[in-house]
């Protein structure tokens, strides 16, 4: 919201790794000094299954700018359906997200191996890129009322999207 | 002693909780009974200057339903609440946003330009929309500003407790009368009705099978629905696992899946997310593209999934695309 306006706008990519596969992986592409856009934070998770929903509209509204999912290839998963169970989420959220106006873009999925650092690094950068040409992810905020005076920032923030 | 006194408000909904107050039938002379109605404009001719005339917190309790969307509603929820000393948001708008709470999907400017000129059935001669403040020859007159989003009731103010429901069942309210009137309150922050999914309470739960799949879905209209069995397990989107109970699965006795309008359980954030989650794992099918289809056939996945707590949901609001001026690709 408050970016200064003289940098360049760097999005913030929020991963969710699964530990088997795709964490491994971005381990393996670390070791072998592979480099890779800085602008992807990834979380360990047990299992792509393991994404709730929820986790992927809390990144975005407390300012991602897109979120990645990387889990083992169909048939890998450490816990036979995790993946399965991503993918059926997933499909799902992404046409959610469309209608709420966001850019298919800005969700990605993506299978990745232990063995695939190289993969880690192209899918990190491609995204990137991907999102630095949409810009920045503008949600509207409107915080729950407090006592500690969030109210006024709430009260001042609906009159700066209403003037 | 003098009875406790309560006020009613309505705010942005559709009058069906004032229609819930009434329907407490016999109940509402024990509620009458036990309390003096100060404020209900629905039914009963008190006016705001007999709101201000009330000494601070002299309200036990302020029953507000609907949603927030003007500067009235925003000043008479702000009056009521330095008024009483609890204040319960009554029903699903209030709490959640609601059924008008789905107006966020659209823009303030679309929403006026459909409303006062696009639709088919408007005749508005020059085409003029609502002014906030107006000259005429007879003096000026002035409306309250429409806000660019609808808000939940706790957007705006302190809320003691939430009451589910569109509109909240009669137990529910009595319940909850009685409970702030005897003194019997709970926790602040509750919400007024059980804390277990509608399944658990569902007459047709024995019928639901242990591991359900789907390999389509199905809308109401393309179905006539076994009235015996899970309706989830027919293939109707019924958002029953992901839904809080209390309301006596009322829809489902008349064969219709659960909407959701009880709300989520307290384990939950963000109401619309869980349900999609909840229903996306039903789909019996490996292959990603079928996995496409299937998605698919949920016609409406913000309309479906977030029918009554679009405010209230991480997002709040239907993203505008960036504005063309403020270029960020450079």
């Amino acid at each position: 919201m408050s970016e200064d306006a003289s940098k360049p706008f760097e999005p913030k990519i929020v991963a969710f790794f699964c530990n088997w596969c795709t964490y491994t992986a971005a381990d393996l592409a670390g070791i072998s000094r592979m480099q890779y856009a800085p602008n992807v934070r990834a979380i360990r998770l047990m299992c792509s299954g393991r994404v709730d929903p929820q986790f992927v509209l809390a990144a975005l509204s407390e300012g991602a700018d897109g979120v990645l999912i990387g889990g083992c290839h169909p048939g890998d998963c450490h816990y036979q359906e995790g993946n399965h169970n991503a993918r059926r989420r997933f499909e799902l959220l992404r046409l959610m997200l469309r209608d709420m106006g966001i850019e298919d873009e800005r969700l990605r999925l993506e299978w990745i191996s232990a063995s695939e650092g190289d993969k880690v690094q192209k899918v990190c950068n491609e995204m990137t890129e991907q999102i630095r040409a949409l810009g920045p992810l503008r949600l509207a905020t409107v915080p729950r009322w407090s006592a500690d005076g969030d109210h006024d920032r709430a009260a001042e923030l609906v009159k700066q999207v209403t003037s | 002693m003098s009875k406790p006194k309560v006020a009613f408000y309505w705010c942005a909904s559709c009058g069906g909780c004032e229609e819930a107050v009434v329907d407490l039938a016999e109940v509402v002379l024990d509620v009458v009974e036990a309390v003096d109605i100060a404020f209900w404009p629905v039914a009963l001719d008190f006016k705001v200057s007999d709101v201000e005339a009330l000494a601070d917190g002299e309200l036990a309790a302020a029953f507000i339903n609907g949603a927030i969307r003007t500067s009235e509603q925003q000043e008479m929820v702000e009056l009521l609440r330095r008024k009483a000393g609890a204040v319960v948001a009554f029903g699903a708008c209030a709490w959640l946003g609601g059924i008008p709470g789905l107006a966020n999907l659209s823009s303030r400017e679309s929403i006026l330009e459909f409303v006062y000129r696009g639709s088919p059935s408007v005749q508005n001669g020059d085409g003029g929309v609502p002014q906030e403040l107006i000259d005429v020859p007879e003096g000026r007159m002035t409306l309250p500003h429409f806000d660019e989003t609808v808000r939940t009731l706790d957007q705006v103010i302190d809320v003691d407790y939430y009451l589910p429901g569109c509109p909240p069942p009669c137990g529910l309210i009595a319940g909850a009368v009685m409970a702030l009137v005897e003194g019997r309150l709970p926790e602040k922050g509750s919400v007024l009705a059980p804390d277990v999914a509608l399944c658990a309470e569902c007459s047709r739960a024995a019928t639901k099978p242990e591991d359900l799949k789907l390999k389509s879905f199905k809308r109401p209209y393309e179905v006539i629905a076994d009235p015996e069995l899970c309706l989830l397990a027919q293939g109707l989107v019924c958002l029953g696992p992901a839904t809080r109970s209390g309301c006596g699965a009322v829809c489902i006795a008349a064969n219709m899946p659960c909407t959701g309008c009880m709300g989520p359980t307290s384990r939950v954030i963000d109401y619309g997310a869980k349900a999609l989650s909840a229903i996306a794992s039903l789909v019996e099918s490996e292959d990603e593209d079928e996995i496409a289809v299937l998605a698919g056939q949920i016609a409406d996945p913000v309309g479906t999934f977030y029918r009554y707590s679009l405010p209230a949901s991480l997002l709040h609001r239907r993203v505008e695309p960036a504005r063309v001026s403020e270029g960020t690709a450079s």
